[in-house]
């Protein structure tokens, strides 16, 4: 990497990560929203654990994983936003005008939401070990824990920068917020993916990507080291990741068409 | 790649035409020039084209046919020379209200590839000239309007470029940061040889700022000259008389005619273009006497460039809010519009 790519990817993610410092109305519903749900979810579903088949008896730790999608979901909205804030108010013109190159402009946006990823995924962790969940992999497994999340916030962070970059609109970034969080309600969300019998669910359930992460961040959290499990959800985060930024950087180049 | 060409510091156009898709051709095979050093006033209504022709020039829309060369530098051909040349501030002044001053400075100067050291230098010296160092760690959001087209014309200057773009600079501002802003381009033209390239709705500041002036309408250049030769060009002046007594108006309006043809209309009085110069008016205060009609006022106005864009365009320029916006360019291409 160049000196000036170097230098340019550095200054955009340390104004991105300024953006996200300041503006506690992104990082407070990314971690207060999911909690709560960890809340209602923990305490209302317990007795599935007495399902045949069901891998713990501890309902919080199964649905520990949880959060950790639902804060990537909070990065697709804001890195989406705050790039689409850009294109609305003209400041992406102004970058345009410098020598910036399209791939530090997405590299140092996405700084944010990697920012954010680690405060979640920290957070999540510390009130699910507090709360009684328990954590089968250990203190590396926290940290392998923390390193999936963040991964897989980056990743769900490029998919808003495309929205961005594809409709311009911070609305319709935003609108993208509920069609994520019917991916997740159709993933193995709720109950493992074996012990979901009704068969489209099921179906449905185990060709989403999501269920396959959060079976991942599960490995971690009630199994230890299950490094299938492991690889295969960092390599879906890691390809929704290059297919989200191959979109971003096509559509960046419709959306700069500086000569 | 040319460079070194005696016009390297200039801009030249040649039959420039935007269409798009849908809409109608927003700038309709403009040609100009605007020597190193010059102000160049370009003057428009709202959607005449003006906005279409800077995003144009400043490489941020391709043009759909002609030839435009800014700093000597072709702008389909060498776009990234072009962007090097210039510094624009496009409408509205594009800011991140979540950061500083300081921290806008600081973000611009390294994109344009200035040293650690030289950043500061660069942007404590620019937020200075602007009048914003007491303000730089403040965060814009909380900026007034002239503050932030301060800063935005701070930005457009962090990498010394030799052509400045200012699209509406002043549009909203109040009259004191208005003058201040046109102090300091006026200043930039004069002491730092900077060609400035200025769009405005606002007649009084392409008289008081630019060298020459280009009135663009419906994407047409309809006129282009010095102020003074535009006004020439319409040549006289006009005379308003107001009777003392309504009823006299009548009588007022058929002396009066005799000077010249009547011109806009006056609602308590009667104005007329005087066809035989400013050097009429005596004659025409004493044929009023002559017919005793008392004055209540009498003012004569010299051309002013409202005239030439009103003999031009057939229809008036100030206050002139009506007409369709300039069309977006998101229309048909995905290009954030300024």
């Amino acid at each position: 990497m160049s000196g000036s790519l170097r230098s340019q990817i550095g200054q955009l993610a340390r104004r991105s990560v300024l953006r996200t410092l300041r503006q506690p109305a992104q990082i407070v519903p990314a971690i207060v929203f999911p909690m709560f749900l960890l809340a209602v979810n923990a305490g209302g579903l317990k007795d599935a654990t007495s399902l045949p088949g069901f891998p713990t008896d501890s309902y919080l730790t199964f649905i520990l994983a949880v959060p950790f999608i639902q804060g990537a979901l909070f990065s697709v909205m804001n890195s989406g936003t705050d790039l689409a804030r850009d294109i609305e108010t003209g400041f992406l013109n102004r970058l345009a005008l410098t020598p910036l190159r399209g791939a530090a402009l997405l590299s140092g946006l996405l700084a944010g939401s990697l920012l954010l990823g680690v405060v979640q995924a920290v957070v999540y962790l510390s009130v699910g070990m507090i709360a009684g969940a328990e954590l089968a992999a250990g203190a590396g497994g926290a940290l392998v824990l923390i390193v999936l999340s963040v991964t897989i916030t980056v990743a769900f962070g490029t998919i808003g920068l495309f929205a961005a970059l594809r409709f311009g609109s911070g609305e319709a970034v935003q609108g993208l917020f509920p069609v994520f969080f019917v991916f997740l309600f159709l993933s193995a969300m709720a109950l493992p993916l074996d012990l979901l019998t009704t068969d489209w669910f099921h179906v449905i359930a185990s060709a989403n990507p999501v269920t396959y992460l959060l079976e991942a961040i599960r490995s971690l959290l009630i199994e230890g080291w299950e490094i299938d499990q492991l690889a295969l959800g960092f390599g879906i985060a890691a390809v929704i990741g290059v297919v989200g930024m191959t979109a971003a950087s096509s559509a960046l180049k419709t959306r700069l068409v500086r000569t | 790649m040319s460079n070194g060409s005696p016009r390297s510091g200039g801009i030249e156009v040649e039959a420039l035409v935007r269409e798009f898709k849908n809409g109608p051709r927003a700038v309709d095979g403009i040609d100009l020039e605007v020597a190193q050093g010059e102000i160049y006033g370009f003057l428009g209504p709202n959607g005449a084209g003006k906005s279409t022709t800077v995003l144009m020039l400043t490489t941020l829309l391709p043009p759909t046919a002609g030839t435009a060369r800014v700093g000597g530098f072709d702008v389909v051909e060498q776009g990234p020379q072009v962007r090097a040349t210039i510094g624009a501030a496009l409408q509205e002044a594009a800011l991140d209200p979540l950061l500083t001053g300081r921290e806008h400075m600081r973000l611009q100067t390294a994109l344009h590839g200035l040293g650690k050291r030289e950043r500061e230098e660069r942007g404590n010296e620019l937020l200075e000239r602007v009048g914003l160092a007491y303000a730089a760690d403040r965060k814009v959001g909380g900026y007034s309007g002239g503050m932030k087209r301060r800063l935005d014309l701070a930005l457009a200057l962090a990498h010394q470029p030799r052509i400045l773009f200012l699209d509406e600079p002043t549009t909203g501002l109040d009259i004191q940061s208005r003058t201040a802003l046109w102090e300091e381009v006026a200043r930039l033209a004069a002491e730092d040889g900077v060609t400035v390239f200025l769009t405005t709705q606002y007649l009084e500041e392409a008289d008081a700022l630019a060298n020459r002036v280009g009135i663009i309408d419906h994407g047409h250049l309809v006129a282009e000259g010095t102020p003074a030769e535009l006004k020439a060009e319409i040549g006289r002046p006009t005379v308003e008389a107001v009777p003392r007594e309504e009823a006299d108006r009548e009588r007022m309006a058929a002396i009066l005619g005799r000077f010249g043809e009547r011109a806009g209309s006056s609602p308590r009085g009667v104005s007329v273009r005087l066809e035989g110069g400013e050097s009429q008016l005596a004659e025409v205060v004493r044929a009023l006497d002559s017919e005793q009609i008392a004055i209540e006022h009498l003012q004569l106005h010299a051309p002013s460039l409202d005239d030439v864009f009103l003999a031009k365009t057939g229809r008036s320029l100030e206050g002139d809010g009506t007409d369709e916006a300039e069309p977006e360019t998101g229309e048909t291409e995905a290009v954030g519009a300024a």
